[in-house]
């Protein structure tokens, strides 16, 4: 009665684990795919609604019933948004200025996040648990309220209406750290930094040839996360710029403000605000998705 | 023959110095890495908040050129703030409205991504979208669905026989507009998590529930709630810590921006709202008052987490 597991008992067991799977990831019912369809025309909608303003006069949204159907004045609205007589505000300037920050913090954010993750996975030194603990502890703590002593660093280091009072708070995260060192942990055996120390490797080379081309795939999507953070971050660039020199969000929220509500004009600046990030994520939307997901078994 | 030992010990020397040079890489490299995370943390992050505490004991106002030490002078005249009050309820109240939804909704719509599906990115993608869209973005085109007179949401009430509804003048109704956009913004991002969770539960748990009989609701309550539980714990916290810091969604939601007021009876001020007030908005700049709003914010936030990670724990142990 001993069970012996014989190739054929073994072979009998795998088939059953299979159909156990496929019993429990059922292929979705008409009402599975019913339901999803439902959700995503529920996700579509408030973005379809606002270009669907954005394309028509300003008046078409006093319509009764609703217009539901895109206009023809989508690019003489998005002009409107970057002429400058009509808008007091540079929409050129934002949007260029949203990309400098954007793109310098996602670059930090990595650069020092593998730093950092490589040496908490695969370096020993003293205090290695216990840092880590604080990093993990600093994600709990809500940064944000410590605007008003920010803004008066920002004031002493004359930084404020420049750029770098957006950057610098978030030149390093610990998420991204977090994230790292689970990636780097499980991603680059400890085999492959023994063999390279044995060649006389130093640290930074290690790191430079070693640990970088292994945990390419995971700098991406911190990267690109970090990104779309820093391009829709609203109440930081509200307190420190003005809207002589804003970030796009600062510049979109600037149009809506006024007593009568133009709001063809507000959503063609919407549109053009969320179109770069639509872009990546119609791009890279599945590396995004996977990367999410990754973080979250792991976390 | 001198001339092979010099050179033997010139070797070896050299070879000790390196031996050195990579001890002291080794020991000092790995400070080094985690240090530029912490100088700048520290700079940008830490320091800034243990300021805040101490600009909380004493009357700082950038427009005056003195400040004093005032104790607890700030934290006593904010508890007898009825405004500050005010703000608190509304924090709270619109925090219960979007998180309740958000999650519960979160895995309705994982549990249906959990299963063998076509165009499986393309689902998964619709979900995430709303997360991609810009907080601006969603706040007002959110403000344009509930405005009284134009609306689509009171269309919508119209076709039903229910009369217009001032969303942004009532209390509880603007609690729920300025929650929808929340929810629609988050719902999908927790579902990702989720989902991820769910995937990572072993099959043997299903298989042997099946075999005693388990109706499919029963093992979605009976093993994949609880199995995924950390992670309802991290959306549970996440949710606090970003829902009690509201502040974009109803500052935009507000027609005419008066310093962040949260609409004419302050009905949906939240507390982030009011420390923007009292500092930057309205150009009070009463830091010291908006300090000690900024650290009570910080309590409140740790207190409901607690309470939150302790909550979800007792649930789980009662099911299990």
């Amino acid at each position: 009665m001993a069970a012996v597991a014989t190739p054929e008992t073994r072979a009998r067991s795998r088939r059953r684990r299979r159909m156990t799977l496929s019993r429990r990831f059922e292929s979705a019912g008409p009402l599975t795919y019913l339901f999803l369809l439902g959700v995503a025309i529920f996700s579509f909608f408030p973005l379809y609604w606002s270009v669907v303003v954005a394309s028509h006069d300003n008046s078409a949204t006093a319509d009764y019933p609703p217009v539901m159907t895109p206009g023809s004045q989508l690019f003489h609205n998005i002009s409107r948004v970057f002429n400058s007589g009509e808008v007091n505000i540079s929409f050129w300037t934002a949007l260029i200025n949203s990309a400098i920050v954007s793109g310098a913090i996602a670059f930090s954010v990595v650069l020092f996040s593998t730093l950092a993750g490589f040496a908490f996975a695969k370096l020993h030194f003293r205090g290695n648990k216990l840092l880590m603990l604080v990093v993990i502890g600093t994600l709990i703590v809500p940064v944000q309220l410590g605007v008003i002593p920010l803004y008066i660093e920002m004031k002493h280091l004359g930084w404020i209406n420049h750029l770098q009072a957006v950057i610098a708070p978030s030149l390093v995260s610990a998420f991204g750290v977090f994230l790292m060192r689970q990636y780097i942990v499980a991603a680059v055996p400890n085999e492959l930094i023994d063999a390279s120390r044995v060649d006389g490797c130093s640290t930074i080379r290690v790191f430079w040839h070693v640990v970088l081309p292994a945990v390419r795939p995971a700098a991406a999507v911190l990267g690109l996360l970090t990104f779309m953070n820093a391009w829709n971050d609203f109440f930081w660039p509200l307190i420190v710029l003005s809207p002589r020199n804003p970030t796009v969000q600062v510049a979109v929220s600037a149009l809506q403000s006024g007593y009568v509500q133009d709001y063809s004009l507000v959503f063609a600046g919407t549109f053009i605000s969320i179109l770069p990030l639509i872009v990546i994520f119609l791009v890279l939307g599945k590396q995004i998705i996977g990367g999410i997901m990754k973080g979250a078994v792991k976390g | 023959m001198s001339e092979a030992v010099e050179q033997a010990v010139r070797v070896r020397r050299a070879g000790a110095t390196r031996r050195r040079l990579h001890r002291l890489d080794a020991v000092v490299s790995p400070y080094l890495y985690v240090g530029s995370f912490f100088v700048v943390f520290c700079a940008f992050g830490l320091f800034p908040l243990g300021y805040t505490a101490w600009m909380s004991l004493t009357d700082r106002n950038l427009l005056n050129p003195t400040t004093h030490f005032v104790g607890l002078d700030n934290y006593t005249a904010l508890i007898h703030d009825s405004y500050f009050w005010n703000a608190v309820e509304n924090t709270l109240g619109i925090w219960v409205l979007s998180t309740v939804p958000q999650l519960v909704l979160a895995l309705v719509f994982a549990h249906f991504l959990n299963t063998r599906l076509r165009a499986r990115t393309f689902f998964r993608m619709s979900v995430l979208l709303p997360q991609v869209t810009s907080v601006v973005a969603v706040a007002l085109i959110f403000t344009q669905l509930f405005s009284r007179d134009y609306g689509l949401f009171n269309w919508m009430l119209g076709g039903i026989g229910i009369s217009p509804v001032d969303w942004e003048a009532g209390r509880f109704s603007s609690w729920v507009a300025i929650s929808t956009m929340v929810t629609w913004r988050w719902t999908g991002y927790n579902a990702l998590l989720y989902l991820a969770a769910m995937q990572a539960i072993p099959d043997d748990l299903y298989e042997s529930a099946a075999i005693d009989g388990a109706r499919k609701w029963k093992q979605f309550w009976y093993i994949t709630v609880p199995m995924i539980r950390p992670t309802i714990i991290f959306t549970v916290i996440i949710s606090t810590i970003g829902g009690l810091q509201l502040f974009t969604e109803p500052y935009l939601f507000e027609p005419i921006k008066q310093g962040a007021l949260g609409g004419s009876a302050r009905q949906y001020q939240t507390v982030a709202m009011y420390l923007y007030e009292k500092s930057f908005g309205t150009t009070q700049f009463k830091f010291g008052y908006a300090a000690a709003i900024a650290w009570s914010l910080f309590l409140i936030i740790v207190l409901i987490s607690l309470v939150n990670f302790l909550l979800v724990r007792r649930i789980r142990s009662a099911e299990a």
